[in-house]
């Protein structure tokens, strides 16, 4: 499995892949934590990540489709599918080493951020005032939103040849899971179900976990989200027989 | 038995892509898998190689189940898919290894440096696969298959595409291989498998419809040409 995990990182690595998505994902949220007047922390005054943390799922819903489109399709478009299948590896392997992989990449791309922390803690007055602890559970959010979209990327990567059609198919999937069920729960008609369909959504437990408390109950929605996806993705990979 | 085949069969829908053949192949020698286009080689290849899932029968390769002891067949065979699928970012070397890494095996740098020379592979070693021509990475393709030291040799049309030069190189290889291991290949080439195949087995419209050595095969009908023989079962 390491193998395999290994070769995912080194052809992102070496393609330009992981580059241009990780620095146009670093670009973006560059610009507007800090320049557009909009959405910049200057032009707000107060020194807090909290527009940062809101934007960046958004941004995620762009950029790990992007990562995660090429894991199966590729493979099955260049037939090097059926030579990595062939390999005394299992299928289970297969997955979770390309799962692997893809959240590598997605850490890859959080990690210079926290530049950002550093930048708006030294802004504070007095040097410092921000809220520490927010910041640390808002980036286990992300990292979880992260595990949750690279799952349904996978998962959309697995069920077509067309890097393109999985790109479309998980960004709809991930906006879905982020937002849908909030608005769905809107929805005139389901009122009395309001907190029982936002619960499923990931946003609710995105929000739980930025208020700097780790509840086990978000965590245990993040690991089975994934889990169910790679379960699926198991299923759609494993269905062509 | 290498390999043993029992009743294998693969249905799509109504159609009868490969339709209750059984075989079986003995190491030392190589066994040619002739039929028209569409016959089924490929799908039978790709059962055996646990690729695809069969509808019905079995396969086992040295006495593994293909399906239920998938791990452990799989470290037996050597597979060259058809068209000989590579990842053509990777360099030769790195991609041998991550081969190599692939079936645990132990001194993974001597084992690639060994197929690279055994195949022939040595000028190019230190391009990309996706700078070499067809030829050399027909080689590729064949030192991936034989880095484990695999008892079963199994190559969907190893020689195509090939120029006269190269032909006779591969085939070379695959007689000296053929000599410890059970190599099946596929193929149209009816020289090619006068070359180098002992045994012959013709499959048509997913039906074995000869299953013979090659001198066998020529008695059996009469003739010495091998193509009028195949005309004659295929046609």
């Amino acid at each position: 499995m390491y193998a395999v995990f290994k070769r995912e990182l080194n052809s992102f690595l070496s393609s330009m892949v992981a580059f241009i998505t990780i620095g146009v994902f670093l670009l973006v949220s560059g610009l507007l934590l800090w320049f557009f007047p909009d959405t910049s922390i200057l032009d707000y005054g107060y020194a807090e990540m909290g527009g940062f943390f809101s934007l960046v799922p958004y941004l995620f819903m762009f950029l790990i489709p992007a990562i995660t489109m090429r894991s199966f399709a590729e493979e099955k478009k260049e037939g090097t599918y059926e030579l990595l299948i062939t390999k005394p590896i299992t299928l289970w392997q297969i997955i979770f080493a390309k799962y692997l992989s893809c959240l590598v990449l997605v850490l890859f791309a959080l990690i210079p951020t926290t530049i950002y922390y550093f930048s708006i803690s030294k802004l504070g007055l007095p040097e410092g005032n921000i809220d520490s602890g927010a910041v640390i559970g808002s980036y286990i959010g992300l990292f979880l939103l992260g595990t949750a979209f690279t799952s349904v990327g996978i998962f959309a990567s697995s069920l077509t040849k067309n890097q393109i059609i999985a790109f479309a198919v998980s960004a709809a999937l991930c906006a879905f899971a982020f937002l849908g069920f909030d608005y769905t729960s809107q929805l005139f008609a389901l009122k009395s179900f309001e907190t029982t369909i936002s619960s499923l959504g990931i946003n609710e437990h995105y929000q739980s976990i930025s208020r700097g408390v780790l509840d086990t109950r978000d965590l245990i929605y993040f690991i089975s989200f994934s889990s169910i996806f790679l379960l699926f993705t198991m299923l759609a990979a494993g269905g062509k027989k | 038995m290498s390999i043993s085949v029992k009743r294998l069969s693969k249905h799509y829908g109504n159609q009868k892509a490969v339709d209750s053949i059984s075989f079986e192949a003995k190491p030392g020698r190589i066994l040619g898998f002739l039929g028209p286009n569409g016959a089924g080689k490929s799908t039978t290849m790709r059962m055996l190689t646990g690729y695809l899932e069969a509808t019905s029968g079995e396969a086992k390769i040295s006495d593994k189940n293909i399906i239920l002891e998938a791990v452990d067949a799989k470290k037996h065979i050597g597979y060259l898919p058809e068209n000989t699928p590579l990842y053509t970012e990777m360099y030769v070397k790195e991609f041998l290894s991550f081969v190599a890494q692939t079936y645990k095996l132990a001194d993974i740098s001597k084992r690639v440096a060994d197929v690279i020379e055994m195949v022939g592979l040595t000028p190019e070693q230190h391009k990309k696969i996706g700078m070499l021509s067809k030829g050399y990475r027909q080689r590729v393709g064949l030192a991936q298959a034989i880095i484990h030291n695999p008892e079963v040799l199994i190559l969907d049309e190893p020689t195509s595409g090939l120029d006269p030069n190269q032909l006779v190189d591969i085939r070379a290889l695959i007689k000296t291989l053929g000599k410890d291991k059970t190599v099946i290949i596929s193929t149209h080439i009816m020289q090619e498998v006068e070359a180098i195949c002992d045994d012959i087995i013709i499959i048509n419209k997913g039906k074995i419809v000869a299953n013979d050595t090659l001198e066998g095969l020529k008695m059996a009908n009469n003739q010495n040409s091998l193509e009028d023989i195949f005309r004659k079962l295929t046609a």
